[in-house]
């Protein structure tokens, strides 16, 4: 666990983004990964007081807050009507309810991490983050910069027909994948991501396939150029063999009708 | 009314449900100094110096102690009986460290900021040494894991430290050799299994204290309170009279606490400053340095003729004990002889075992204690012959199954006295629709639905030398007090041995009046381990009972003033059949506290010379994706015969809890370490153990034999329900796609790439 | 620094660590049915409500429960009872060390889910870790208490 000096509940974004330029000060985003460091901080950031819980959808685009938990990404109705169960899909495995109200979007993102099924699934929308500095990111490349100073407030993800299916492999139920794909499609274009390589999400893109030798050809770009990783849950061969069954099963979810 | 074989609730249940403060972590007095230890960044290293000057300068921190300051007499923390069969070969802090994480300070702290701090700022300069860390190249190694000269074995276990040795032992039952060469089919095969975490959800933890006799009370979540007491003796070298152990409620133990982990720790901080002491583990620490299962790697060899006549079993298993000897040579010996003789007709066995010293995490008592590995390997090997034979698995065990009257020659020479191990069989059949099931169907989804089967034994406590006795009072107002010294870890033994004096004495369960252990109070038990506590404690029960009933009958005749041989006691009161005659339990229960009367108690121990062992057969249902080699526990179908149920619920819940920690090991559960020798799954993120959605359906139904020396005709329940899932998913992963799968866990990736490399 | 929370119904003020956890401060307060069971947010025994919604209590500042309201098992006797009797009538409760956050969660789910299905039942309570009784009789426990529950309401 961490220790800190202070908490300062921020007022505004930029006393935030201030406060977050000290290499010894951080943010809190819900908590649960944080408490697994020991780093010894000076100053807490929260951002709870700053109404970033919200998800609010306009015609062109979602905004969600960097404090919306990831149990709000689970049962929102709004993200369940725009992109079918995706959220759910993502967000079901990760630990238990009370941890998905506890742990935040923001937090998912800014961290990073390899495993994340939020930054997958993301990553195959066309998603851009609002950094208070940087300004709007589009995801994929905020998911390639090195962690830095900026506040992450708000993540965009533009409503523009785009459908999305997701697959990940676990060895349990509620444990970190062995490996996450997620296919989306849009204007016959197929993008397909691939996450827990173990390295973070990386993503590809295709004419999406209308056969199935097509499809067949993706899946086997997607394991021969796609960088994998051995680690605890799986070898760099197991997940590379498995990058190619979770990229077909996500294309043919995407494929509505078409057996695979 | 009957309460034996009955749903009962457990005594202590509605203060556990609503959240009353009764753990050992609850109850730790307010000024109580906070213990941590610094750890060993290293798996073999010698301390060459410490320096603690600035860490004691720490505001708040109120002792810091070395291996300098702790007695130079080595001791076993392994909870067992005098003269523990566990090599003394561990020091309270040692100058050499055998594994990463051995303890190398003891901080006391007024409070855990203060203790944080100190540790950070003890200077340690380590001679860091080349660890041992692969169990099968240890014996003999250059590597020595005990160089010392004052390690010391009490019994005869073979132990040689000076050739990595912790134990060596043969059993020879005819001529296994000559009688493999005649059988028409034998199978060869080396199995693996990892160490497993036992994980019980309240870590490790003590408190202790200075009493107001100026002795030392520890209070700790512990399976073995007496036995600890001569551990805290040993290792602080000081008399056990001067030591009082007491055990509250405990938050799961499953053998892990049938060792000393945490003890230790506050009692000496107690004895050298005379503070209220306490430490709670971390799950880290819990998961670094506790008391794991032992890594095992076993060769078997079963031979059989053509007809499926099991004909002999040779068994070699190699024990890791990793850095110190903790239940290192009992574990090994259950492996055999809890295995091989599961089946009756044996012409001839062998079994060979070793258990060796590494630098990795000392072992431990977890549930099954080496059975489950010996017959994860025995009944792996058993069902592969049914293939080779091209028979069911489940025929092949009918035909060769022990049965009810044999001898066991590989079971000490005991009889079966109970056993319907043939019903069990037949009743897990048709609860899993065992002959349409089997053995395998493709889904429309293209995954492979199969089953798979396993027997399993245990035993019911340590013949010959686990003891239980039992104190029974009869109070005014004809209410009992029961007094036990084994410890309920949430098993329910509270409640069940309250249950069986309910019945011997005739009364409502609500007049049983039952306590936790508390050495200075409790009558003497070896404590909840090797499943004695229904079968021993419980038969202490009854004869007490027996002998509180007689004494009872003796009081009301003379306050009847009748001849004893008239009257009878029926539970409520001493009466003469026939007459008006009589005197109620509450008349006797106060006339027993009056000057002219004597008080009225029975104290019985019980110890057995056999230990009959429950049998099992469990059967699993899984669904294979074999495009990912992800398989999902459909269904589990357990049938039991642990003897006479005592308590359906309970006995149910350990069988459902006992199947889902073995499906965690047959999957997941996977202790590794790095090239250096650190634990890389040491918390819940990485050691996952099984969560509601993993587990399936899991169904449970008794056939229960009657076991002539047991209490109402019990045997154990709590150890033998894990032994089933890994060989039953083992053999239902065969009938699923024809690989044998002999290291556990066994992974989706394990599976993907067997399969694929069978189909090319 | 000074926070203001409502524990059980009842306000406290008090001066807290900045890096304090709610679980650490709620035991302070006296309310031990709150327990650790890891470091990684991983096991659930620490759950309690936050106005009303089960958290993580391990992972959650003390100093972010500033003019919330917090409920724990103490809080929650009656209902503990109630449903925990249910459990104790499956022998589900076992060592009882996780029951206080499985208990929490349960009394979370019944007022969050209209009736659940099973399924969503054991998603709901995945995240409480038992390692005890292998969870087939907590479930017959909520099940049982989910269908007294209903033929009370009709």
């Amino acid at each position: 666990m961490f220790t800190a000096q202070q908490y300062v509940k921020a007022a505004t974004l930029q006393e935030a983004y201030e406060l977050n330029q000290k290499r010894n000060n951080a943010i809190v985003g819900g908590g649960c990964w944080m408490k697994m460091n020991r780093r010894r901080y000076q100053t807490l950031i929260d951002l709870s007081g700053l109404g970033l819980d919200k998800i609010e959808k306009t015609p062109e685009e979602f905004v969600l807050g960097a404090m919306v938990t990831l149990r709000q990404l689970e049962t929102s109705l709004e993200l369940k009507e725009a992109f079918g169960n995706g959220f759910y899909e993502i967000t079901r495995h990760i630990v238990g309810v009370q941890f998905r109200n506890c742990a935040t979007l923001g937090g998912s993102l800014v961290s990073r991490f390899g495993f994340s099924d939020i930054l997958t699934f993301l990553m195959a929308l066309d998603c851009q983050v609002e950094l208070a500095h940087a300004g709007l990111v589009s995801l994929e490349e905020y998911a390639k910069m090195p962690y830095d100073n900026d506040v992450l407030a708000k993540v965009h993800i533009a409503v523009n027909g785009r459908r999305a299916a997701y697959e990940s492999l676990r060895q349990s139920a509620t444990d970190i994948p062995v490996l996450t794909c997620a296919a989306s499609v849009l204007n016959g274009t197929l993008r397909v991501v691939v996450g827990a390589r173990p390295m973070r999400a990386v993503a590809l893109e295709f004419s999406f396939p209308e056969t199935d030798e097509a499809l067949a050809e993706i899946c086997r770009q997607v394991e021969e150029t796609v960088q994998f990783g051995s680690n605890l849950r799986g070898s760099k061969e197991y997940r590379c063999r498995m990058a190619g069954v979770l990229c077909r099963r996500a294309v043919c979810s995407l494929k509505e009708g078409t057996s695979c | 009314m009957s309460f034996v074989n009955a749903p009962i609730r457990k005594k202590d249940a509605m203060s556990l449900v609503t959240g009353k403060p009764v753990y050992t972590g609850d109850l730790i007095p307010q000024n109580a100094l906070v213990v941590k230890l610094l750890r060993s960044p290293h798996s073999n290293a010698d301390i060459e110096s410490i320096n603690t000057a600035a860490a004691l300068k720490v505001p708040g921190v109120c002792c810091i102690l070395t291996w300098e300051d702790v007695p130079d007499a080595r001791f076993t923390t392994a909870g067992q009986t005098y003269p523990e069969p566990s090599p003394y070969d561990r020091l309270i802090l040692d100058r050499h460290l055998r594994c990463y994480g051995d303890p190398v300070a003891i901080v006391a702290a007024e409070n855990e900021q203060a203790a944080d701090k100190a540790l950070r700022l003890i200077k340690v300069k380590y001679h860091v040494m080349e660890p041992l860390l692969d169990f099968t190249k240890a014996k003999d190694n250059t590597i020595l894991v005990h160089p010392e000269d004052n390690f010391r074995a009490l019994c005869p276990v073979g132990a040689d430290n000076k050739r990595n040795l912790c134990s060596t032992e043969r059993m020879d039952i005819g001529d296994v050799d000559e009688v493999l060469k005649t059988c028409d089919v034998v199978v060869e095969r080396t199995f693996n299994t990892k160490a497993n975490n036992q994980a019980m959800m309240e870590t490790f933890r003590t408190f202790s204290y200075i009493d107001e006799y100026g002795r030392l009370t520890v209070v700790s979540s512990t399976q073995v309170p007496f036995h600890a007491r001569r551990i805290l003796s040993n290792a602080l070298q000081i008399p056990k009279s001067r030591i009082r152990v007491v055990k509250p409620r405990i938050g799961g133990g499953f053998g892990a606490k049938q060792s000393v982990v945490s003890e230790l720790f506050p009692a000496i901080v107690t004895l050298k400053t005379g503070r209220a002491a306490s430490i709670i583990y971390s799950r880290e620490e819990s998961m670094t340095n506790g008391s794991p299962r032992h890594q095992m790697q076993m060769k078997v060899r079963v031979g059989a003729s053509k007809d499926g006549v099991i004909r002999a079993i040779d068994l070699y298993a190699l024990s890791n004990a990793g850095a110190y000897g903790d239940h290192g040579p009992t574990t090994i010996g259950l492996v055999g002889h809890k295995s091989l003789s599961l089946y009756g007709g044996l012409e001839a066995a062998r079994f060979d075992n070793e258990v060796v010293y590494t630098n990795t995490m000392g072992g431990g008592a977890y549930r099954g204690y080496g059975a489950t590995q010996g017959i994860f390997a025995v009944e792996s090997a058993v069902s592969e012959l049914a293939a080779k034979l091209g028979m069911d698995p489940c025929v092949l065990r009918e035909k060769n199954m022990v049965a009810q009257g044999q001898m066991m020659p590989t079971y000490y020479n005991e009889p079966c006295n109970s056993c319907t191990l043939d019903k069990c069989m037949a009743k897990a059949k048709e609860m899993m629709d065992w002959d349409n099931k089997y053995p395998r169907r493709v889904l429309e989804n293209g995954h492979i639905r199969s089953v798979g089967v396993a027997m399993a034994m245990q035993g019911s406590g340590i013949s010959g030398v686990d003891i239980a006795s039992v104190e029974i009072r009869l109070n005014d107002d004809g209410f009992y007090t029961l007094l036990l010294g084994c410890t309920d870890m949430g098993t329910g033994c509270d409640t069940i041995l309250s249950q069986m004096a309910a019945d011997c004495l005739d009364c409502d369960l609500d007049r049983i009046a039952v306590r936790g252990v508390d050495t200075d109070f409790s009558p003497y038990d070896t404590g909840s381990y090797a499943s004695s506590t229904t079968y021993v404690t419980g038969m202490a029960v009854v004869k007490t009972c027996q002998v509180l009933r007689e004494k009872i009958l003796k009081t009301g005749a003379f306050m009847l003033n009748v001849p004893e041989e008239t009257a009878e006691f029926d539970g409520k009161r001493v009466f003469v059949p026939g007459t008006e005659k009589q005197v109620t339990l509450e008349e006797i229960g106060y006339a027993s506290y009056e000057g002219h009367n004597r008080c009225l108690s029975a104290s019985e121990s019980h110890s057995s010379l056999i230990s009959p062992p429950p049998f099992m057969v469990g059967m699993a249902e899984i669904d294979l994706d074999p495009e990912t080699g992800k398989v999902e526990v459909v269904d589990y179908v357990g049938a039991v015969d642990c003897g006479t149920v005592i308590n359906t619920n309970l006995a149910r819940v350990q069988t459902e809890g006992g199947i889902v920690q073995g499906i965690g090991m047959a999957l997941y559960e996977d202790i590794c370490y790095s090239a250096s020798g650190k634990m890389e799954n040491n918390s819940f993120l990485q050691y996952k153990i099984p969560s509601r959605l993993d587990v399936g359906k899991i169904h449970i139904e008794f056939e229960s034999s009657y076991e002539p020396t047991g209490p109402f005709g019990a045997k154990s329940i709590g150890e033998l329900v894990i032994n089933t899932p890994a060989p039953a998913i083992m053999n239902a992963l065969y009938n699923a796609t024809g690989c044998f799968f002999d290291t556990l866990p066994v992974r989706s990736e394990d599976i993907f790439f067997a399969m694929e490399e069978k189909n090319k | 620094m000074l926070i203001t929370v409502t524990i059980n119904g009842k306000k406290y003020t008090d001066e807290i660590a900045p890096d304090m956890v709610l679980l650490d401060y709620l035991r302070q307060k006296g309310c031990y049915s709150v327990k650790r069971g890891c470091e990684t947010s991983n096991c659930g025994l620490c759950t309690v409500h936050l106005d009303g919604k089960p958290i993580l209590s391990c992972s959650y500042l003390a100093a972010r429960a500033d003019g919330h309201s917090v409920t724990t098992l103490e809080g929650l006797q009656e209902e503990a009872a109630e449903f925990g009797a249910f459990l104790a009538d499956q022998g589900g409760e076992q060592c009882g060390f996780c029951s206080p956050g499985f208990i929490m969660n349960v009394l979370a789910m019944v007022r969050e889910l209209k009736d659940p299905t099973e399924a969503e039942i054991q998603e709901y309570l995945s995240g409480n870790l038992c390692r005890c009784t292998g969870y087939q009789s907590q479930l017959r426990a909520v099940k049982n208490y989910l269908a007294h529950k209903q033929e009370v309401q009709s």
